[in-house]
């Protein structure tokens, strides 16, 4: 207890000091290195604990962004760009928290619908089973030109998402997801991954315990999506994509299957990608982030499938500890 | 003929084959015997060079074949019927029999070993375009034994063959493994019946959780006590 | 030519060929890998777009017969097959599926990323020679030369194919591998040398489609290998994804359908294609996850 307040008020500071000191570009990649937290630690709920491989992250965040998107949207630019929108929804201008909550609801309304039938299939025809659900989802928001402006998407989205939005997002879903680890619930979900048949003739509902964390996981992906949108500003429906879907695989591979190794993994390949982009931009080679990170993931899965931080995690309260004595 | 020194195999972090010594002289019938995952199936992988040994080493005539591939394996002469047949489920009893000389290019002897197969159980020369899977238990089983025949083996290794199939039909396989033995094949034999065994065989070794625990000829083994409480019903 | 007239019908079903020749080459890599070694080579589709690729390189630099540069293409596409899967995957054999799949995913990162890197994003108009987009005409129905080749190509490989696996030794070694890996091992099949050839046929066959794929649509980029590729895994496991005949018969399925939904729905309902497809693949899935003339597998707990 003591020890959560202790680095919910280190975070905090950090990002004060971060908010007070940093220019404005280093202030957006801390910014979207909690974002890619976000999903990276909501992704492991499945791929990670409960032994899911699921690629669907991206239209969960697709999900989010566009209809967090258009409820903050204010009515005059809406009746422009988006004339279809049903009556309630024209009108309507919602708070930015309130907007991304729905939108999070939302995604995770579609995890469950989805989920359903989809989690009844094994290993990597689930895998392809997202990856279809994936693009049913850009397909239809590509189509549906009157409501989401089809594949020009969105631009203009006010920029609501501060760092400090990110801090409490980061923060409520990794203690979330820390819960639930620690739950009931979190040791039904790491006996479906060790051995589905054994978790069953314990009593343990396959379906409910697998829909569970696909459909928290989706929730936190939506959330995601609308905390990016209103830092990026601009959504278009190939910005929720399969090397989206990709570069999360790669986080959580890299990390380790546990919280922290989300964590690690997360920030590893943002900075990575952040530090490579400005690279990428001055010696026009496009590509080269996506070509460090695939090469980096090949060598893990070789030489250290087990990820960097394996299946292990800080322990907050030995590592205060640890530090008092030091002093 | 063939020489097992000290043979250690691991599955992952499961110690399975604890350092064990077996040898089978050419133109004997060799037998283990042992309880349900004492290592016996385990030591025939390891022969054959499906798994591979983490310490000790094999040798076939002379020869070191401890890190061999499979094929070589099957190349130098040593046949494995495994347990439970894994037959190619999907082919006929003819192309598994092909597939049994898939190292051979001698097609007109390859028809004749065929013939011979069909001779030893005609019930497969009646069932030759038949799909494998949907044979018998009792076929599937001389099928599987038929095609180890295939490839001319010098050494047979067999896996359980006496295993769910009805006393008649073992009886007959028993008598095939005895026919081959006075042909020239050398034979190693793993079973759970180890009165059958041990009656057909020259020698035999005692498998416990991955140990010998105890060898000797077939007729020590069959008078020994402990042998008989544990394994021979009485 | 009117809606819905026998003409009109007649010309959607050509269309539907044409297309299921080619999404049939593609699943047949998907089927031979996926049944020997039990993954889904997510990279399949990018190695049509390398096949593309190099289709363009020999069809710019040689102005050789068309039959030389599919040639070439196939030895192309044969060899980075073999490349594969020696630098990729025979690495992580012994991994859990899941494994597998993620590393192809990387391939394919890569390929399309040094694509991107190399070529450029974006897309080129792939030329072919003027005579093979002669018109032919059979009744009410024509198409271009090239169509037809298309076709027959298509058709011959894959009886060739089916003949070679089974009657030919290597071919006979694939099934038994396919079937049962150990028990291969212990008939003295060199199981690495069947995976690898596996992989060079799939690959080859790949790389040829590239070639028609460009050939049919007139574009081609680093990026296109991806729903082509996908499609087929789709037409893979709607045929019986264990079997080459399921794949094939998946293919042209798939073809049929995806030009028919096109082809006799309202236009504006035509940008829902692939939405389509792949409700089709999440509902195969469900209710026969073993495809057409698949056998039962555990596709499903």
């Amino acid at each position: 207890m003591i020890a959560g307040i202790y680095t919910l008020v280190i975070l905090g500071g950090i990002s004060y000091t971060m908010e007070r000191t940093l220019n404005d570009y280093h202030l957006t990649v801390v910014e979207f290195l909690g974002i890619y937290v976000i999903l990276a630690v909501s992704l492991a709920l499945t791929n990670s604990f409960t032994g899911l491989f699921s690629l669907g992250h991206p239209a969960f965040m697709a999900i989010g962004a566009y209809i967090s998107a258009i409820l903050t949207f204010p009515p005059i630019r809406k009746a422009i760009m988006m004339p279809a929108l049903p009556h309630f929804l024209a009108n309507m201008q919602l708070p930015f928290c309130l907007a991304v909550i729905i939108g999070g609801v939302i995604a995770a309304l579609s995890a469950f619908i989805i989920g359903f039938p989809v989690l009844r299939l094994r290993g990597h025809y689930l895998a392809v089973a997202t990856i279809g659900f994936m693009i049913i989802v850009q397909v239809l928001i590509t189509n549906m030109n009157s409501l989401t402006r089809g594949p020009l998407g969105i631009n203009g989205i006010y920029p609501y998402t501060d760092i400090w939005w990110v801090y409490i997002w980061v923060v409520v879903t990794v203690y979330t997801v820390w819960r639930v680890l620690n739950s009931r619930f979190g040791r039904a979900m790491l006996a479906i991954r060790e051995d589905e048949i054994a978790a069953e003739s314990l009593g343990i509902s396959l379906t409910y315990f697998k829909l569970f964390p696909l459909v928290l996981g989706a929730f936190f992906a939506g959330v995601a999506g609308g905390l990016w949108a209103h830092l990026v500003t601009a959504i278009t429906p190939s910005s929720f994509s399969l090397p989206l879907a990709f570069l999360l695989v790669v986080m959580l591979v890299i990390g380790g299957k546990s919280i922290t190794g989300a964590i690690i993994g997360a920030l590893l390949i943002g900075i990575v990608s952040e530090l490579l982009r400005p690279l990428e931009m001055a010696t026009q080679m496009y590509g080269l982030t996506q070509i460090v990170t695939a090469i980096g993931l090949l060598a893990i899965l070789i030489k250290k499938p087990g990820g960097i931080a394996g299946s292990k995690e800080i322990n907050l309260v030995s590592l205060y500890k640890s530090l008092k004595v030091l002093r | 003929m063939l020489e097992l020194k000290g043979v250690d195999v691991y599955y992952g972090k499961l110690y399975i084959l604890k350092g064990i010594n077996v040898s089978v002289k050419k133109g004997e019938i060799v037998t283990i015997i042992g309880a349900n995952g004492a290592g016996k199936t385990t030591t025939l992988r390891t022969i054959s060079g499906l798994v591979h040994p983490r310490g000790g080493s094999i040798y076939y005539n002379g020869k070191e074949i401890t890190r061999e591939s499979s094929n070589n394996i099957v190349k130098m002469g040593i046949s494995h019927c495994p347990e439970g047949r894994q037959l190619f489920p999907y082919m006929t009893v003819r192309e598994n029999l092909l597939l049994g000389a898939y190292l051979r290019n001698d097609t007109n002897a390859i028809k004749e070993d065929m013939e011979w197969v069909y001779s030893i159980f005609p019930i497969l020369a009646e069932r030759q375009k038949q799909i494998a899977g949907t044979l018998s238990g009792g076929e599937q089983e001389m099928l599987a034994i038929g095609r180890a025949l295939m490839s001319r083996p010098k050494l047979l290794m067999l896996d359980e063959p006496s295993l769910g199939l009805a006393p008649i039909v073992v009886d007959k396989i028993f008598d095939v493994i005895k026919e081959l033995n006075g042909k020239g094949v050398t034979i190693l034999l793993v079973e759970q019946n180890a009165n059958m065994a041990l009656e057909i065989a020259h020698r035999g070794y005692v498998m416990e959780t991955g140990k010998i625990s105890l060898q000797g000829s077939a007729r020590e083994l069959f008078e020994d006590e402990a042998v008989k409480r544990a394994y021979l019903g009485g | 030519m009117s809606f819905l007239s026998i003409g009109y019908i007649l010309q959607q079903v050509a269309n539907g060929f044409i297309l299921g020749s080619i999404y049939s080459l593609v699943a047949i890599g998907f089927s031979m890998i996926f049944s020997i070694i039990g993954l889904i080579n997510f990279s399949h589709g990018d190695i049509l777009m390398l096949g593309a690729f190099s289709a363009l390189a020999f069809i710019t630099a040689l102005h050789g017969p068309i039959w030389v540069v599919f040639g070439m293409v196939g030895v192309v596409g044969f060899l980075i097959g073999i490349a594969i899967e020696r630098v990729a995957f025979r690495p992580i054999r012994s991994a859990p599926q899941v494994t597998g799949f993620i590393t192809s995913l990387a391939i394919s990162s890569l390929i399309e990323n040094f694509g991107i890197l190399v070529l450029t994003a974006q897309p080129r108009s792939f030329n072919i020679p003027d005579y093979l987009n002669g018109l032919l005409n059979v009744g009410a129905v024509s198409f271009r030369v090239i169509d037809a080749i298309i076709v027959a190509l298509s058709t011959t490989i894959v009886i060739s194919l089916y003949m070679y696996t089974k009657y030919t030794r290597m071919g006979m070694a694939m099934r038994a591998t396919a079937q049962n890996i150990d028990a291969s091992r212990l008939m003295g099949i060199n199981v690495n040398r069947v995976i690898m050839i596996a992989f060079a046929i799939g690959s080859s066959l790949a790389a040829i489609a590239g070639l028609m794929w460009g050939a049919k649509f007139g574009q081609i980029s680093p990026l296109m290998g991806f729903l082509p590729g996908l499609k087929a895994f789709v037409a893979a496991v709607i045929g019986g994804i264990r079997d080459i005949r399921g794949a094939v018969l998946g293919g042209y399925v798939l073809g049929f359908s995806e030009v028919l939904f096109v082809g006799l729905l309202p236009p504006d309902m035509s940008g829902y294609r692939d939405a389509f497809v792949f409700t089709l693949l999440i509902v195969i899935l469900l209710i026969k996850p073993e495809g057409m003339l698949g056998r039962e597998e555990e596709v499903i707990k």
